[in-house]
């Protein structure tokens, strides 16, 4: 067992590594020196007097902050001895299926663009440089041809790869019958039942009260809004990101949600940010690479066709084509089971010394990719603000859901989850879908895959959201596919086909997020 | 009825008369109100009374502008105010115009002006025009055109609100809760380049619809649940309840405002489009009424709303389904007002103007508003407690 004290100093020792050299060091250093003009400190007691002084300034707090973000990002190290690969996904079976699915992925990107004669990245000639600058606000005017192009997959592409998931090492020497083989994930991970959902979710009880239930309009304001308005308030002006996290899992209001996330986030829009950004997007403008045209592509299919996020077309293809060239993204891998593709120059396959991650952030899109950060544009309208917060929400929580592994916020934990708990506490129901045909996580991996945006109403999928953040896990999207399909039940019980199973689940939009959460984990009798 | 038909209903020469079993869904003079030139008139004539009887309502500021009854952008008649017009026009020559028919709808015949001499026909004593004489003239209302629109996603859009009102006399009217904003397709570009270019201009569905981008899904056309969820996400809950009890404010004060000139004949009711275009500061300004709103739907969830709009309009005009009386006293219990909300009640706001039903919520009317201090101090201008 690994030993507590050992674990602590080995997670200090990264946190402090990862902070060495950054921004934020350099300015600690900076205030430190500047306090010195300062006559509080004294130099018998530099360290103390110095110490005090960054704790009344504010600059403490910003390295707590940062530290927390550092925490919550990184997993715990397992093992000193763990090699990376471990920390990376630790069940080598998991690796391998991962692995071979990458495989797959670039090889029907590769077909496409061989079949369609188009090279993975092109430098762009002078003059279309300038147009696309002078078009850079309004991408969305523009028609490229794109009839050609296809999504190089789909969230239920991805649901049959999880379907065959086996672990070589489980023999449970039944047959296998009806009651070990109910749902369509056969791997056996640990998840959570509701008795330990209801604990980890405390804060969701009855008793407690919460945005998207006590905010409604017959309730008077004076029980529950006035005062989480006021404690919001407070907790954004000291500027503490863990108070943050733990307020937002009872809702923010949404006045004060953008800079809630951003705090929890730890997100600052410093200038060197908007440089950043800048430098990203003349990358966009003076290369071309293959995956633009499929983000177009996604864009157009879905954000473009959606009743809410249509107006936000343009600064979805200003934050994506942006993401596709981020390198500092590839920092996220050491944490993620999944590893970036890698691609050759011309004429030099196999030679390491010409091999590119392609594309540079690592991250092909998928059909339905756009809908991750559409919703983030209800809170941000300065595109590096929007831009860093859609990337920090991606390596945080949303590259799970398109990867395979054993995480408990992993989508095939979630999957797991899904279906344990439909077959657990509505038997009857799991019983009678699976009989017509309909097994119920065909119908929710799509809800999951997108953590439920362009489904749920805008409000309700930001509330969802804000517990996400707050709970810094995705197990809360099984939790709540778990209780449309509870709250549908008695419709779903008549029906006799998977078609017709689609369609009373085809609207999520009137759904009320938090009722539905709060009545299945607290007050469903089990 | 078409506003041609009613037109004949209550013309003096058919000499029809309704009977007491015939609601009809417009006012005999509704053009007072829906015209462009009546409605800036009667607005104006309005406020100037408002200043006469020295109402703090009709307060001005340092520069001369009324502080909380300029809604409606500087406008004058063509030809009629045309001298007017150009010194106002002098004043700002960098500024652009809009000139719209008085008469027409649907965004026909509009188009925008930044020189003088892009309107040289309605000028009174142009030589150009020769013997024409002044009724033949199309008559159009030229307005300073809002050149700062507050843009969502780079777009502009404006918002479409439907107001019933039963009566002018008391005044009792309600407002839809499902409006929508209507956005351009094109990115709006100030630059005068684009002035004739009518998709970034124009947020008409009619004209919009024959843009290259019109997507036949959502119409171009957003929720005022999600502008409101937009703006208090990006700018704050109180300048957003703030600009949504102006514009109920806008609403009601322009009711006000034909009021008196309005024939309050008892068979008649009215659902009116309101157009309001919000400024980049957050001020809403009233571009025109619409006496005969579009009641055809371009999309599914516009066809829903539509539909939903007419069934609530009749349940509230003609009470339970039954054979009509005119002689009710239009008060409908709360029960049948479906999606629409109390916007003013005149009757109850004078009986009980000390009588605040409503908890604190402001921007989601519920019940009585307008209890306003008509008679006695300052109105409370954001909130409607």
């Amino acid at each position: 067992m690994q030993d507590p004290e050992r674990g602590l100093s080995l997670t200090i020792a990264r946190v402090v590594q990862r902070l060495q050299g950054s921004s934020l060091h350099s300015q600690l250093e900076r205030q430190a020196r500047v306090s010195l003009h300062k006559p509080e400190i004294k130099l018998e007691s530099l360290k103390e007097d110095i110490k005090d002084f960054l704790k009344t300034s504010g600059w403490e707090k910003k390295l707590q902050n940062a530290v927390y973000s550092e925490l919550n990002v990184f997993p715990w190290p397992c093992h000193p001895a763990a090699p990376p690969e471990h920390i990376k996904e630790p069940l080598a079976y998991m690796r391998k299926a991962q692995g071979s699915w990458e495989k797959r992925i670039l090889k029907s990107l590769n077909s496409m663009c061989t079949e369609l004669n188009i090279p993975l990245a092109q430098k762009r000639p002078a003059n279309e440089q300038k147009e696309l600058l002078n078009k850079w606000n309004e991408m969305g005017t523009d028609e490229p041809d794109l009839s050609l192009f296809r999504p190089v997959y789909a969230p239920k592409d991805f649901l049959e790869v999880l379907m065959n998931l086996r672990n070589p090492n489980y023999e449970n020497g039944e047959q296998p019958s009806f009651r070990n083989h109910l749902g369509l994930i056969q791997v056996p991970l640990k998840v959570k039942d509701i008795p330990e959902l209801k604990e980890d979710f405390s804060e969701l009880g009855l008793n407690i009260g919460q945005l998207g239930i006590d905010d409604s309009a017959q309730v008077p304001p004076e029980f529950f809004e006035n005062e989480h308005v006021r404690v919001g308030q407070k907790v954004l002006a000291e500027q503490d990101s863990a108070a943050a996290q733990q307020y937002v899992r009872q809702g923010c209001p949404t006045a004060l949600r953008a800079d809630l996330w951003a705090l929890i986030l730890n997100i600052s829009n410093q200038p060197e940010d908007i440089l950043y950004y800048e430098q990203l997007k003349s990358n966009v403008i003076q290369h071309n690479l293959l995956v633009d045209s499929l983000i177009y592509k996604d864009v157009k299919l879905t954000a473009s066709n959606d009743d809410y996020y249509f107006v936000f077309e343009d600064y979805l293809y200003q934050v994506l084509l942006c993401f596709s060239r981020d390198t500092s993204v590839l920092e996220h891998f050491t944490y993620s089971s999944a590893t970036p593709p890698k691609s050759y120059i011309q004429g030099k396959l196999g030679m390491e010394e010409y091999a590119v991650f392609y594309p540079p952030n690592g991250v092909i899109p998928f059909h339905g990719f756009s809908m991750y950060v559409a919703p983030l544009c209800f809170l941000y309208h300065e595109p590096s603000k929007l831009y860093q917060i859609f990337r920090e929400m991606y390596v945080r929580f949303f590259f799970r859901l398109h990867s395979i592994s054993s995480h408990p916020s992993g989508i095939v934990s979630l999957c797991l989850l899904f279906e344990t708990l439909l077959q657990t506490h509505l038997p009857q129901l799991f019983y009678h879908l699976r009989e017509i045909g309909a097994q119920p996580l065909r119908i929710s991996f799509k809800w999951m895959v997108r953590a439920f945006s362009g489904y749920l109403a805008t409000d309700q999928l930001l509330l969802l959201w804000d517990r996400i953040l707050g709970y810094n896990s995705l197990e809360i999207l099984a939790v709540l596919a778990a209780a449309v399909f509870a709250f549908r039940a008695v419709n779903l019980m008549e029906v006799t086909s998977l078609a017709a199973a689609e369609a009373v689940l085809a609207d999520l939009s009137t759904l009320k997020v938090m009722p539905l959460l709060q009545i299945f984990l607290f007050a469903t009798v089990t | 009825m078409s506003v041609q038909t009613i037109r004949n209903v209550f013309s003096v020469e058919t000499g029809y008369r309704l009977s007491d079993d015939q609601i009809v869904n417009h006012f005999p003079n509704h053009y007072e109100l829906t015209r462009k030139d009546l409605m800036v008139k009667n607005i104006k004539r309005y406020r100037k009374e408002l200043e006469k009887e020295g109402s703090p309502l009709a307060e001005k500021d340092e520069n001369g502008k009324y502080i909380y009854l300029d809604f409606v952008p500087v406008t004058f008649m063509l030809p009629a105010d045309y001298n007017l017009f150009v010194e106002e026009f002098r004043k700002n020559p960098s500024s652009t115009w809009i000139m719209k028919p008085c008469g027409k709808a649907q965004g026909k015949g509009i188009f925008l002006i930044n020189k003088l001499s892009q309107i040289k026909k309605w000028s009174r004593d142009s030589k150009t025009s020769s013997f024409v004489s002044q009724s033949s003239k199309e008559a159009y209302v030229i307005s300073l055109y809002i050149n700062n629109p507050l843009l969502i996603g780079g777009k502009k859009f404006d918002l479409r609100l439907y107001v019933l009102v039963s009566t002018y006399r008391p005044l009792r009217c309600y407002m839809y809760k499902l409006g929508f904003c209507r956005f351009c397709t094109v990115k709006y570009t100030p630059s005068t380049s684009e002035l004739d270019n009518m998709f970034v201009h124009l947020t008409n569905v009619a004209i919009q619809k024959h843009g290259d981008d019109y997507n036949h899904i959502h119409g171009g056309k957003w929720t005022v649940s999600n502008l409101r969820l937009y703006l208090e996400s990006t700018r704050g809950k109180e300048v957003t309840n703030k600009l949504f009890d102006e514009i109920h404010w806008i609403i009601v004060q322009s009711l006000k405002a034909v009021a008196p000139v309005m024939n309050n004949d008892k068979h008649c009711f009215e659902c009116y489009g309101y157009d309001i275009i919000i400024d980049d500061k957050l001020k809403p300004w009233l571009i025109e009424v619409n006496a005969s709103p579009s009641l055809t739907s371009s999309t599914a969830n516009d066809r829903i709303l539509k539909y939903n709009l007419i069934n609530d309009t009749l349940n509230i005009a003609v009470p339970n389904g039954e054979i009509p009386d005119c002689k009710w006293n239009k008060s409908p219990p709360k029960e049948v007002l479906g999606n629409y909300e109390v916007l003013y009640d005149e009757e109850m706001a004078q009986s009980d103007g000390t009588d605040r039903d409503l908890r604190g919520r402001p921007g989601q009317p519920t019940g009585v508003k307008g209890s306003r201090a008509r008679d006695s101090g300052k109105p409370v201008l954001t909130t409607w407690k």
